[in-house]
């Protein structure tokens, strides 16, 4: 016989009451796992989606859009910016890199970004094999995409117009895969990377005559047209600041100055988060109820089992038990409780993220993780022993109370 | 064994109960008889320590429990006492044996199950010990409580009305295990009751 023995055949003798409480418990905190799993990563993702990236640089629109679409590909272009503007800008004496987007095709839903292969070092994205595209019309596939496409070096096939599966077919123009890039647990394993001249050419009429030509002076973006033509459009600039001054400089010049927009990517993701952090609060403010609440059902449970158990108390005291070993057995019982409804709700909160990363294709995406564990699981783990020794104070002050003479004389 | 010098207790300031200077023999059996109110529980409690007195002294065995710390007092009763009680007290949400158990735990003496076993077959219930509390007849649970209480060999057994809530065959069967159970552990047996039918078992007896 021990304590423990003691206070677990005392939880099975109400089992139901004790179940109920213990899943009241884990319920809450399941609740609290999965949104501090979901908005952790969130936050790492968007964190490491903008790494690298101090501004954007667009057409005229809503600035949070214009993040959303060129950074984390999720929202359509706020429309086209023209290129020799956007060269004018990268000549700026506060721009230090800069890397252009084209957007606008896509195929099965995936996203064709005509770009440069600095991109990809932005998501230190590796070929996992074939190369880097050479000439137009030859992609590099990210790791994702790849594989939900089933694409492999040297497949090809016909883009879309639009980024929905249902635009039209660039089917004379069809793009050949010359690479498949690793893992990089970023942006760009949904996407298919190309070079921003094979955008042009699928959007070219088909009658138009290509002509290789002779440039004296290419263009700083894309090196396969001269520099300063004035019909060319692409969507969008990634731009790195020189020094910290740009911050406050650029954007206001880019705004006033010019027909284009600039958003920084930080700023409209902390207001992203904030839009986004009523709704997760409003989910932990319901967590908390229902940890109230049970936190309330095992107080009760404990409060009236310590009266029914009186004699139980006052019996043990008479056979040499001490108060402090009734108090410890209370303390105990409240915190067995507490310590398995914890435990069983963050299995449940990794469980349940699990399922849904596992089965709902849309969060694989996203490329969150139910395996993932986080220190404050060890602050929930550690509040919720603390709410059971809360829980059970006043229950074993009333063991630590029970007056042995009174209660066995009083039958 | 046991030696009281003027001991006396109120319940309130207006009444105060003195108790008569008693002397108990080692290994003597007593009954305190008295109509309720008359204070027998309180002596008989005081002198189990269960209730702490107020004045004079209570010598067991060498050590006068009136003066022991609180936390002190619990070891010596886990140690050298045995309670039964008008109810059996029995916690239900244990087994026979691992209420039996509870005695040596509690009084943090060696669990021995043998000692169970030995205990179980004296008072005729060997078959019960993995049984459940509300499985129990009334006179069997009572066994049972019994058995809790000798189960450490204390030198002193502290009994209750152990009788009261019992027919009269199981009164009798009760009052003769206990008293045949106490002499066998060698244990100085205090019965304190208003039930007349034990005044046949036991002769050495103080009015109240």
């Amino acid at each position: 016989m021990n304590l423990v023995l003691l206070v677990f055949s005392y939880l099975k003798a109400r089992l139901l009451n004790t179940l109920l409480n213990i899943l009241l418990l884990s319920l809450g905190i399941a609740v609290i796992t999965v949104l501090l799993l979901f908005s952790n990563q969130l936050k790492e993702k968007i964190a490491d989606n903008t790494k690298g990236i101090d501004l954007v640089v667009g057409a005229k629109g809503s600035p949070l859009q214009l993040i959303l679409c060129n950074i984390f590909h999720i929202d359509f272009p706020t429309g086209n910016i023209k290129l020799n503007e956007a060269e004018r800008l990268t000549k700026h004496r506060l721009v230090k890199s800069v890397i252009p987007l084209a957007l606008g095709d896509s195929y099965q839903n995936f996203r064709i970004v005509g770009t440069n292969t600095a991109y990809a070092d932005l998501y230190k994205a590796e070929l996992a094999s074939g190369v880097w595209w050479v000439s137009d019309l030859e992609v590099v596939v990210g790791a994702a995409a790849a594989e939900i496409l089933k694409l492999k070096v040297g497949d090809t096939f016909e883009s879309a117009h639009g980024l929905s599966k249902e635009g039209h077919a660039h089917a004379e123009n069809p793009f050949v895969v010359r690479g498949v890039l690793k893992k990089s647990n970023s942006v760009i394993d949904n996407l298919i990377l190309t070079n921003v001249s094979s955008i042009w050419k699928v959007h070219e009429e088909h009658d138009s005559i290509n002509v290789e030509k002779v440039f004296s002076d290419t263009s700083v973006l894309v090196p396969t047209i001269a520099a300063g033509d004035s019909t060319k459009e692409i969507t969008s600039l990634l731009i790195k600041y020189r020094n910290p001054i740009a911050a406050i400089q650029l954007p206001r010049y880019i705004n006033t100055q010019t027909n284009m927009q600039a958003a920084s990517p930080a700023f409209e993701a902390a207001r992203l988060f904030s839009i986004l952090g009523v709704g997760v609060q409003a989910l932990n403010g319901f967590a908390y109820v229902l940890i109230f609440i049970s936190a309330l059902s095992i107080f009760i449970a404990l409060y009236n089992s310590l009266k029914e158990r009186k004699y139980d108390l006052a019996i043990m005291r008479s056979m040499g038990a001490s108060r402090t070993k009734l108090v410890v057995a209370t303390q105990l019982e409240g915190i067995t409780l507490t310590l398995f409804g914890s435990l069983i709700g963050m299995a449940l909160g990794h469980g349940v993220l699990y399922l849904f990363t596992a089965f709902v294709a849309e969060s694989q995406k996203t490329g969150i993780s139910a395996t993932i564990f986080y220190k404050e699981e060890l602050f929930l783990f550690g509040g919720s022993l603390l709410l059971g020794i809360i829980c059970s104070l006043i229950p074993s002050f009333q063991a630590y109370r029970t007056d042995i003479h009174k209660v066995l004389a009083g039958n | 064994m046991i030696k009281t010098t003027s001991l006396a207790y109120s319940y309130t300031s207006a009444k105060e109960i003195l108790f008569t200077d008693l002397t108990i023999e080692s290994g003597s059996q007593l009954l305190l008889i008295g109509e309720s109110g008359s204070g027998k529980t309180t002596l008989l409690h005081l002198l189990g320590g269960l209730l702490k007195s107020q004045r004079g002294n209570i010598e067991v065995g060498g050590t006068d429990i009136a003066n022991l710390s609180e936390s002190n007092l619990d070891r010596f009763r886990g140690k050298h006492y045995g309670f039964i009680f008008q109810r059996n007290h029995l916690i239900q949400a244990l087994t026979v044996e691992k209420n039996l158990l509870m005695a040596p735990f509690l009084a943090g003496l060696e669990q021995d199950s043998a000692r169970i076993d030995e205990v179980l077959e004296q008072l005729g219930i060997g078959e019960k010990k993995h049984a459940r509390i509300q499985d129990l007849s009334l006179g069997q649970a009572q066994r049972v409580a019994i058995a809790r209480a000798v189960l450490n060999k204390p030198a002193i057994i502290i009994a209750d009305e152990p009788t009261s809530a019992l027919d009269d065959k199981n009164c009798d069967k009760v009052s003769d295990l206990l008293i045949s159970v106490a002499q066998q552990n060698n244990a100085t047996l205090i019965i304190a009751t208003h039930d007349q039918r034990l005044r046949s078992k036991i002769s050495n007896l103080i009015q109240l």
